[in-house]
């Protein structure tokens, strides 16, 4: 495996780890929604990044052995997509959080000249129903019951110090960082008060600084995540399916 | 649309009966403001109930392998395939609220144990074959069952079934692939898909219901045509469409009476364990207490879920009653 | 409270341009905004449609099945009202 060999490869690793490991993550949903109309919402989300995963790793090499066989330390997605689900409340937080950034993101790729323009065209349409559903979410959580309030507010205020890392610089990825993070801000903070919730104050990073989830870093949950995931295809080695 | 059952009082019932079973004889479909026996009307919404039971319950031993799916391709087909079970749930419970009973109740119903399910999905996936085999034969078997659906004399039901079938072409095909690759892949895998045919066959088989001799609803059903086939008819296509296709897979179905019988035109086939189906059935499956456990859980801690989502509507005046 | 409080929406949905909405079906939501995604997810995952309504299920008001002869039976006698019911000569085109 040519891993993040060329810039090219590091930011296809960067972009195409966020979307599976936070599709993996809303899989986990299948079966325990709140609502059934919400499996289909859930899903169709999760489907969507799943396939913009598989493009962009199959930039780098095979997308299986990529998916399958690399290590935790290899996997270059921010901390913030691996975060478990928690309530529905947790997955809504993690969803605008990613969801907003992402599309700002997509849409700078996509109006630019560079190897990414074509994908993220594409998947910009996708992402901008991904940030409508969490936005939805949030004003109906924010702005609806006491107890949904609390929960919501408790989950911005925990996911916000993984959100410092989406505006860190990534090898082979040019766009306006300052642009995207400007962007990001007034938009999360435009919907959050709409919910009647606080954007949360505190740092917007951990306080470690070994690095982050694009070092190869990672949180504990994220490497139960990856035995889960990796099982099967590593029992069979060589195996195809 | 909520439908309410006419004023029986005004009405010269018999004559309405009369109209009724003109159209069912007609092969017309009956619609939801129609007047209708109460006793076609109940055992439409425990069928239709069931039925979508089914669906959302069904979701449980097949989600247990997203995780796990061992490719980016397997896992992709594998959500869409569980996503659309919950889209067949929806349309279902869609079908029979036109009959006046509400999604809700008919999930206390479930929740509570006083409507059932498909007593397959009280048994466990517990390999990647698993999957396969739940796509070759269970949705090949509910596919066998509902195909004739698609023309039951109620027309809300008889929608969802053709718009559910055409979407269900992929489960089975995509069941059948997944075998094929074990099949035909490592020694390992070849006995994983082995066994785990040897597990669903059974079930599958039971998954028509009782023998007709001892079916209790089957002939009102069919005599309302809500019902097209009888449980053997539909049990004995089942087993004739598998043993070629078995064979393509290069698997065996574990049945040593299985074998063609060239006077009947289909294969004869073994007895089936009766006493399973009903201690299934009973409630004494390997997973019974698991689905419903967990269907509840998901219900119970999505209240709060709806009840923002309500209370917001409410707030900002976007509901209507 | 409990999922009640989600009232029952219908949903159609247009195939393509050129064609009327149809009814596709029906689903819980909260709201309209909401109905509208759902109803997105549900019924055009598969790219069925380019466009979708949804209308509050109580909000529509139907024909009642009693009614059915005095309705719809008077439309029957009027032939006149179909081009077949006009005799043209054999070989006469374009009408």
């Amino acid at each position: 495996m040519t891993l993040g060999e060329t810039p090219l490869a590091t930011a296809a690793l960067a972009l195409g780890d966020d979307a599976l490991v936070l599709s993996h993550r809303l899989g986990e949903w299948a079966g325990h929604a709140p609502v059934l109309e919400e499996e289909v919402a859930l899903a169709n989300i999760a489907l969507d990044l799943l396939g913009q995963a598989r493009s962009l790793l199959s930039l780098v090499g095979d997308e299986d052995e990529l998916a399958y066989l690399r290590e935790e330390r290899s996997f270059r997605n921010a901390q913030l997509v691996e975060q478990p689900n928690g309530d529905f409340a947790r997955t809504i937080a993690r969803q605008l959080y990613f969801s907003v950034h992402q599309h700002l993101l997509y849409g700078q790729l996509a109006a630019g000249d560079g190897p990414f323009a074509p994908l993220a065209g594409k998947a910009v349409k996708e992402v901008a129903y991904h940030r409508d559903h969490a936005e939805h979410w949030t004003l109906r959580l924010g702005d609806g019951t006491e107890e949904s309030h609390a929960r919501m507010q408790r989950a911005l205020d925990d996911l916000w110090r993984y959100t410092g890392e989406l505006f860190e610089p990534v090898e082979g990825l040019s766009v306006d960082r300052t642009a995207l993070r400007e962007g990001w801000l007034a938009a999360v903070t435009e919907v959050v008060e709409r919910a009647t919730l606080k954007l949360p104050d505190g740092p917007q990073t951990g306080a470690w600084t070994a690095g982050a989830g694009r070092q190869g870093i990672h949180t504990e949950p994220f490497g139960r995540m990856l035995a889960e995931m990796q099982h099967l295809h590593r029992s069979h080695p060589g195996a195809s399916w | 649309m909520t439908t309410m059952a006419p004023d029986a009082g005004a009405q010269d019932t018999m004559a309405q009966e009369a109209v009724f079973d003109a159209a069912v004889a007609a092969d017309e479909r009956i619609e939801p403001r129609d007047w209708m026996p109460d006793a076609y009307r109940a055992t439409l919404v425990r069928q239709i109930a069931q039925h979508a039971h089914s669906e959302i319950i069904g979701m449980q031993p097949e989600a247990n392998w997203i995780t796990r799916a061992p490719s980016l391709r397997r896992k992709a087909i594998l959500m869409a395939k569980v996503q659309d079970e919950a889209g067949h749930g929806l349309y279902l419970y869609s079908a029979a609220e036109t009959l006046g009973t509400g999604r809700d109740e008919l999930l206390d119903k479930l929740h509570s144990g006083r409507q059932k399910y498909s007593s397959i999905f009280n048994y466990p996936t517990l390999t990647w074959a698993d999957v396969g085999a739940i796509g070759w034969l269970v949705d090949g078997a509910a596919i066998t069952n509902q195909v004739p659906l698609c023309r039951c004399s109620y027309g809300p039901y008889a929608r969802a079934m053709v718009r559910i079938c055409k979407e269900e072409s992929f489960h089975q095909r995509q069941g059948y692939e997944l075998l094929l690759a074990l099949s035909r892949g490592t020694e390992a895998q070849h006995a994983m898909a082995q066994d785990a045919v040897d597990r669903w066959w059974w079930p599958s088989l039971m998954m028509f219901g009782p023998p007709d001799a001892e079916s209790s609803h089957s002939a009102q059903s069919m005599a309302w045509k809500i019902k097209r086939h009888s449980n053997d008819e539909l049990r004995q296509r089942f087993v004739d469409i598998c043993v070629p296709q078995a064979a393509s897979l290069g698997l065996t179905l574990p049945d040593p009476d299985l074998r063609w019988n060239e006077e009947r035109g289909h294969h004869d086939f073994g007895a089936i364990d009766w006493t399973e189906f009903q201690e299934v059935l009973r409630g004494n499956g390997p997973c019974n207490d698991q689905r419903i456990g967990q269907r509840r859980r998901a219900h119970e801690e999505g209240a709060w879920v709806r009840e923002a989502a309500a209370a917001y509507a409410a707030k900002h005046g976007k509901a209507t009653a | 409270m409990t999922n009640a409080d989600w009232p029952l929406w219908e949903v159609f949905v247009r195939s393509r341009r050129g064609l009327a909405h149809t009814h596709a079906g029906s689903l819980h939501a909260p709201d309209a905004e909401m109905a509208l995604r759902n109803a997105r997810d549900l019924y055009t995952r598969r790219s069925e449609g380019v466009s979708i309504w949804v209308v509050p299920s109580a909000e529509v008001t139907a024909s009642s099945p009693d009614e059915k002869d005095p309705f719809f039976e008077p439309a029957a006698d009027k032939p006149y009202r179909h081009p077949t019911f006009y005799e043209i000569p054999e070989g006469v085109k374009h009408l």
